[in-house]
């Protein structure tokens, strides 16, 4: 007989194998790099710079001096029309009797940025500056939560390794060989290890990314919170696995699988939708990064926009670290009691109460 | 020596098994016999311990602690996307050998099996009777001290089924008690030391299959003799079963002696033979159950 923890290794060894030779694990993974690159870098590449103008006659030429503005002069209002219509140019300006002094010339709509930038606006003062503009918050807290569920959905492995070994009843060799605890804790270790290193790659690969698009400004607030991403990502990853694990054992078949996904999906698409939805209201949020199943994404969220402390952060931690220990203990149960139910779906109640 | 002493299971309030008891000895064959839902599975899952009793126990050599088991499920299955020896070496891991063992164990079996040349295929992509003999090999990779095998020749060919016998044979010579389910008579009759009979969840024979000929069924005897052998049937001392000619085939009523039989034939002139029939499996399983 195998011990505990030697079988644990030896069924984490053959899930790591096994997932790691799967096409689709990594193009998942390149998918996820290519998009976190995409959205960091793109916009940096996109972006022309200064919107070109053309500015009929010097003295309006003189008058642009010190505007975020591309200016080209030209001598007569044809040539300028000439290049707006070419659209070589966003907007043509020439001097005008209203009060502003210039007229502005485009094609089909008014350009909104050339506008914006010949306006005077009045200074500002803030008395609390935030580091980061809404938008970029908006943004960030978007990518913490999509990474998370991207993570948080790659735990259907664990559904679906259950299955295929229910499907073709290896299991009857496997629970006669090594305890069932350590064939499910094999299957969390395995998993929740490969999540931890495609987090840490793109925790490592994330401020590259952000440096090459040029928001190193936001880098600087962002990595403090991508550090505490990562054990929360890695905890709220094994409480689900622990639940990923029991949605498969309660079935035999794998087209049966959707039919036992109900409860996973709402406990990993809610977070994420809830989190969205309630960036902007710290009462809520504060809430959510205590729920174990919501903490992942919404403490480091909150982290990030400097809404909570390193305690409230720790304590958060340790909230969800119990709750793992729970989910675990309970579906390790379920999990014994469903596993060796080969014929249908099997009720939760039926598998809890061991009633083989 | 397996000692399986009054072992009981319900499932929710029907009972599957009831005080089933019976041996394996060591280096013997022995095949459990029993129609589909007779509790043959049951029983094999219990005596793996992969299933709880509900009652009863299951000892080894005198103890409760089990020995190494070779198991094959009924319903076969092993991860269909792993190559086959791969497959193999990690089942030998998880029973408890290390990396080389598990290895040249395999190396070893497949070769018996003659699979080596698909040794690194997928198992999906194997033939159905192929895959059989990989689940063997699987069975088999740890030098289980007991073999269990649950229907281990449905599915196999001709072929396949000697191949098996023979690696089967070889490990009970060695000393593994070897307890198989099966409900190919013929074959079991041809395999078995040992036989046990379970019906409806209850033991209703067991012993050697010798023992089990001699003891069940009524003795019956053929007589052939060179004329014809309707005068049997105004023998009151005997039961005429079948009758064809010169040869007949009868039973002996209630005190009846066979050497008075004969002695009637041979004054009415030449007797060609005369055989005690010995039952065979299948009527004593039919008999049995």
């Amino acid at each position: 007989m195998t011990g505990f923890a030697a079988a644990t290794r030896l069924v984490a060894e053959r899930e790591i194998g096994v997932l790691v030779r799967t096409k689709g694990f990594w193009i998942g993974y390149a998918v996820t790099i290519i998009g976190l690159f995409a959205i960091t870098v793109l916009p940096a590449v996109l972006d022309s710079g200064p919107p070109k103008v053309a500015a009929v006659g010097s003295d309006v030429a003189t008058s642009l001096a010190g505007k975020d503005l591309d200016v080209r002069t030209v001598g007569d209002l044809a040539t300028a029309q000439d290049l707006v219509r070419k659209e070589e140019v966003q907007a043509a300006i020439v001097r005008d009797p209203s009060p502003t002094g210039v007229r502005v010339i485009a094609l089909y709509d008014p350009p909104r940025d050339v506008v914006t930038r010949l306006a005077t606006a009045p200074p500002v003062d803030l008395l609390e500056a935030a580091a980061v503009s809404t938008g970029e918050r908006q943004l960030v807290i978007t990518v913490f939560a999509l990474v998370f569920v991207l993570f948080a959905m790659g735990g259907a492995a664990i559904a679906q390794s259950t299955v295929t070994e229910k499907q073709t009843r290896i299991v009857e060799i496997l629970v006669s060989t090594i305890p069932v605890r350590a064939l499910l804790a094999g299957k969390i270790a395995a998993h929740t290890l490969l999540t931890l290193g495609q987090v840490v790659v793109l925790a490592l690969v994330t401020p590259i990314a952000m440096r090459l698009g040029g928001q190193a400004q936001l880098l600087a607030v962002v990595q403090p919170a991508l550090g505490w991403f990562i054990p929360f990502v890695v905890l709220g990853f094994v409480l689900l696995a622990g639940i990923w694990a029991v949605t498969g054992s309660l079935v035999s078949r794998q087209e049966d699988l959707g039919s036992s996904m109900g409860v996973v999906m709402i406990l990993v698409m809610g977070p994420y939708i809830l989190v969205q939805a309630f960036f902007d209201n710290a009462a809520a949020l504060a809430v959510m990064s205590y729920v174990p199943f919501s903490a992942p994404v919404a403490m480091p969220v909150r982290m990030f926009a400097g809404q909570a402390h390193v305690w409230e952060a720790l304590l958060s931690l340790g909230v969800l670290a119990g709750s793992v220990v729970v989910i675990v203990l309970l579906a390790s149960r379920v999990y014994s009691g469903a596993l060796l139910q080969t014929r249908g779906k099997v009720k939760l109640a039926k598998a809890w109460a061991h009633a083989d | 020596m397996l000692k399986v002493s009054s072992i009981s299971r319900t499932f929710g309030d029907r009972w599957v098994l009831d005080n089933v008891s019976f041996d394996v000895r060591p280096g013997r064959m022995t095949g459990f016999l029993g129609a589909n839902g007779a509790g043959k599975t049951t029983t094999m899952r219990i005596i793996l311990g992969v299933l709880a009793a509900h009652g009863g126990t299951v000892t080894w050599n005198g103890s409760e602690d089990l020995p190494s088991f070779g198991y094959m499920p009924e319903e076969r299955g092993l991860y269909p996307k792993m190559k086959v020896a791969e497959q193999i070496t990690w089942l030998g891991r998880l029973h408890g050998l290390d990396r080389g063992r598990a290895k040249s164990n395999t190396d070893e079996l497949l070769e018996q099996l003659e699979l080596t040349e698909r040794a690194g295929d997928r198992l999906e992509t194997l033939s159905l009777g192929n895959q059989q003999r990989v689940q063997i090999a699987a069975a088999l990779v740890h030098d289980p001290e007991v073999l269990v095998l649950d229907e281990p020749f449905s599915g196999l060919d001709p072929i396949a089924v000697e191949t098996v016998l023979d690696v089967l044979r070889k490990r009970a010579a060695n000393g593994a008690p070897v307890l198989f389910s099966s409900h190919q008579l013929g074959l079991v009759e041809r395999l078995c030391d040992d036989v046990v009979i379970i019906s409806r969840g209850v033991i209703t024979a067991s012993g050697s299959r010798d023992e089990l000929r001699r003891n069940f069924g009524t003795p019956r005897f053929e007589l052939v003799v060179g004329s014809d052998a309707g005068w049997l049937r105004d023998d009151p001392g005997v039961a005429v079963v079948d009758l064809d000619g010169p040869r007949a085939v009868f039973e002996l009523r209630d005190g009846h002696s066979d050497q008075r039989v004969l002695q009637a034939a041979m004054a009415r002139g030449e007797v060609r033979s005369f055989t005690p029939l010995v039952p065979t499996l299948g009527e004593i399983f039919k008999e049995a159950v």
